[in-house]
């Protein structure tokens, strides 16, 4: 039982939260959410040459990190800051890559591959396709609809999951393919929390060569991605907690109304106290699932983390635009950004009863 | 970062599971496991079975008499212990009074008390609280008047736990009027057998005398009981408050209520299918189960935080609030799975040995005595309040 951070990993963190702190305003992200790609693409070269991606592998596949405790150090550092990078992105994209078989240096050295999987109709459901693609003498014949594909604007390819067989809530007969912007029509749009995403619609015939693996066999990859990538969001998540407890004590100190510090009033003391805690139970949530991402329990642990994640995060962000009063209301303050943000991290990857839910059916099924 | 523990942990593990199994009595695990009412001697007689394998003073070093075991050990045995349905060890001595008389106690008071406090000759009690003090502790107006080789002591302590079971109260009392209110406490130690003292018992919302007042008037205690210097007991008092506090998230004692909650929650049906199947209940069980899982890991960081040489500090007050807040939790959906039988009020049935049959299964009234009597839990060592004065003053520093 050890709490500590490698000495790799701390020298990462440390160089990360120096880097973007000296880099990276709220201003600045809202700024590049306008932009063609939603953030500046010189800051995702910097922050490639600082290792990101590379944090997000093996050594074997190309990287210097890859387990749970590296995601959670990058990312909590991302959130941290407030920023909108396709590091998400490579996270699930080299989680399918890698269970397909193939090489994912290509990730780790800054490429950026979209996922578009959810369609509008799937709502949390990973098993939930309805594009489909049929084998025909010209290639792959697909057809469908998914929605909020992140960083698809920027992407120079986009994986794109197709159901090949079964019915639109099978496990079985889901696909992978490899489809290039010309392939799709993207609308694409800014977020709420920052960054850009699109919907994106496909009626294209695909070459032979864009199935990625065998046909009919991403179910347990698209699992497996979405654990990972559940780890990353909450660390995220935990990262902007942090940011927003700064924002609040430092404002609670400094505000003054009927001639004293606010923070000096009782009823707005035990509120931060428990924010405080929950943000506390919210580390050891994410920390419980990093531990556990390579173990028998993992499913369990992304259910249980991303419920209290999402809990937290509406208790925080609630909190803190209350105590702040009306500045917390303002896109003219950093809070406002990351409480746009951090609300968001319940909207993406199943929400907090989506998570309930599944958490008693795992919990059964471990306990059977 | 790592979750696991080392080999040598897990070996310990294996160590104390075999004690268990070897050691606690079906009896007294049986009676913890049903909720029946543990007499004096049932605690009496698993402090001596800890004690013959050296394994009751748990925060003890060797010298006194303890295991020296690191914090991680600690955690591990309380795991196990409760896991097992083993009784609680009474903390009054073992966790509070020990530790004190070690770090401030004079070495006649530290050769004449420690080894009786592990070989059960006194029980103690804790003196701290009045009727004007209670999460204002230092407010103490129990008053320790010198004459001669004595103090002369008058006032009324409260909630003093188990009092009725103890032949020996440690005890906050106001040396002196002057400075602050911190300022003229001291700490003494006071035999319950001395004239002048009356024990009443308070009987609480369970049903059950676990608290007392306990009233002193004209008590003679021979200046040799006074610990540390007179007027500085304020100091020991806080440093007391800080070992009271190591187990203060009661992580073991959640995860056996959440094992008693599915299991009722099982055998209970609603609508033909056992309650734990509905998915309204489900959903709150599986809520709190989470809030436990996060939990069981702050308190793990604390422990770890502590054996690299950090006091606990403030950490101890977020762990005591959210700890509490869950075994509250646990014991209301609990008391909420009983159904109509949380009702029935027969509490005879929960001696050992009575021949009063539990009104309706065996389990609604411990749930439901539980569920009145962990309300104790936010109110005493500090309230939740105080907690959340204590972390907003010294870690938020508002």
């Amino acid at each position: 039982m050890d709490f500590r951070l490698t000495e790799e990993r701390q020298m990462l963190q440390d160089a990360l939260r120096r880097f973007l702190a000296d880099t990276v305003t709220p201003e600045g992200i809202v700024e590049a959410t306008g932009t063609a790609t939603g953030f500046a693409p010189a800051l995702w070269e910097q922050l490639t040459e600082l290792g990101l991606p590379g944090a997000m592998f093996t050594e074997e596949q190309g990287g210097f990190g890859g387990a749970g405790f590296d995601l959670m150090v990058v990312f909590e550092e991302l959130g941290r800051a407030g920023l909108s990078v396709p590091l998400v992105e490579t996270v699930l994209s080299g989680a399918l890559l890698d269970a397909a078989g193939m090489p994912v240096d290509d990730l780790a050295g800054g490429q950026i591959l979209a996922l578009a999987h959810t369609e509008p109709a799937a709502r949390y459901d990973l098993n939930r396709v309805d594009t489909r693609a049929e084998r025909t003498a010209e290639g792959w014949r697909v057809i469908g609809q998914k929605a909020v594909v992140h960083h698809a604007p920027a992407a120079k390819a986009i994986l794109l999951t197709a159901r090949t067989s079964g019915a639109a809530d099978a496990e079985e007969g889901i696909s992978l393919f490899l489809v290039t912007p010309a392939d799709v029509t993207l609308r694409d749009y800014p977020l709420q929390g920052g960054g850009r995403a699109a919907e994106l619609t496909i009626d294209a015939t695909l070459p032979e060569s864009a199935l990625i693996g065998p046909a009919g066999t991403a179910f347990d990859a698209l699992q497996t991605a979405h654990a990972r990538a559940t780890a990353a969001l909450c660390a995220e998540a935990l990262g902007m907690m942090e940011t927003v407890k700064t924002l609040t004590v430092d404002y609670l100190r400094q505000r003054r109304q009927f001639g004293q510090p606010i923070g000096k009033f009782q009823a707005l003391q035990h509120r931060m106290a428990d924010v405080l805690i929950e943000i506390e139970q919210a580390r050891s949530a994410v920390i419980n699932l990093c531990g556990n991402l390579d173990g028998p329990d993992r499913d369990l642990h992304v259910s249980a983390t991303k419920n209290l994640i999402g809990r937290t995060a509406r208790l925080v962000v609630e909190e803190a635009i209350q105590m702040h009063g009306g500045i917390g209301m303002t896109m003219e303050y950093a809070l406002g950004h990351f409480a746009k943000r951090l609300t968001m991290v319940d909207h993406r990857f199943g929400d907090t009863d989506y998570h309930l839910e599944r958490f008693i059916r795992q919990a059964k099924s471990r306990a059977s | 970062m790592d979750l696991s523990f080392t080999p040598e942990q897990e070996a310990f593990r294996a160590e104390v599971r075999e004690f268990l199994n070897d050691k606690l009595p079906k009896r007294l695990s049986g009676k913890v496991r049903q909720g029946k009412r543990l007499t004096k001697q049932d605690y009496e007689e698993w402090h001596a079975i800890l004690n013959d394998r050296g394994w009751l003073g748990v925060t003890w070093p060797t010298e006194h008499g303890g295991p020296g075991w690191d914090v991680v050990q600690r955690h591990i045995f309380e795991e196990e212990t409760t896991a097992a349905h083993a009784p609680r060890v009474v903390p009054f001595g073992l966790a509070m009074l020990g530790p004190v008389l070690m770090t401030f106690g004079s070495d006649e008071q530290k050769a004449h008390y420690l080894p009786r406090i592990l070989n059960g000759e006194d029980w103690w009690c804790q003196g701290y609280s009045e009727p004007g003090a209670g999460s204002d502790l230092a407010n103490v107006q129990t008053t320790a008047v010198r004459d001669g080789d004595h103090y002369v002591v008058n006032g009324q302590k409260t909630w003093t736990t188990l009092g009725q079971h103890a032949n020996m109260i440690f005890c906050l009392v106001r040396t002196s009027k002057e400075g602050k209110k911190q300022e003229g406490i001291s700490f003494l130690l006071i035999d319950m057998n001395t004239p002048g003292i009356e024990v009443r018992p308070i009987v609480l919302i369970d049903g059950e005398p676990e608290v007392n007042e306990v009233w002193f008037s004209d008590v003679r205690v021979p200046v040799a009981n006074l610990v540390g210097e007179e007027n500085k007991g304020w100091t020991y008092a806080k440093y007391l408050l800080t070992h009271e506090r190591t187990n203060i998230a009661g992580v073991g004692f959640a995860r056996a209520g959440l094992a008693s909650l599915k299991r009722i929650a099982g055998e209970q049906q609603q609508d033909g299918r056992p309650l734990i199947e509905n998915p309204f209940f489900a959903a709150k069980v599986a809520q709190v189960e989470i809030d436990l899982m996060a939990m069981a890991t702050t308190n793990l960081r604390t422990l770890a935080a502590a054996a690299a040489g950090q006091a606990p500090g403030a950490e101890s007050s977020m762990l005591k609030v959210k700890g509490t807040v869950i075994r509250q939790q646990i014991n209301a959906l609990a008391r909420q799975a009983v159904g109509p039988y949380a009702q029935p009020f027969a509490s005879e049935s929960l001696d050992e040995g009575a021949n009063a049959e539990p009104v309706g299964p065996d389990y609604a009234l411990p749930a439901t005595q539980a569920y009145f009597n962990n309300r104790k839990l936010s109110i005493y060592g500090g309230s939740n309040e105080v907690q959340r004065q204590i972390i907003a003053k010294a870690i938020l520093e508002l």
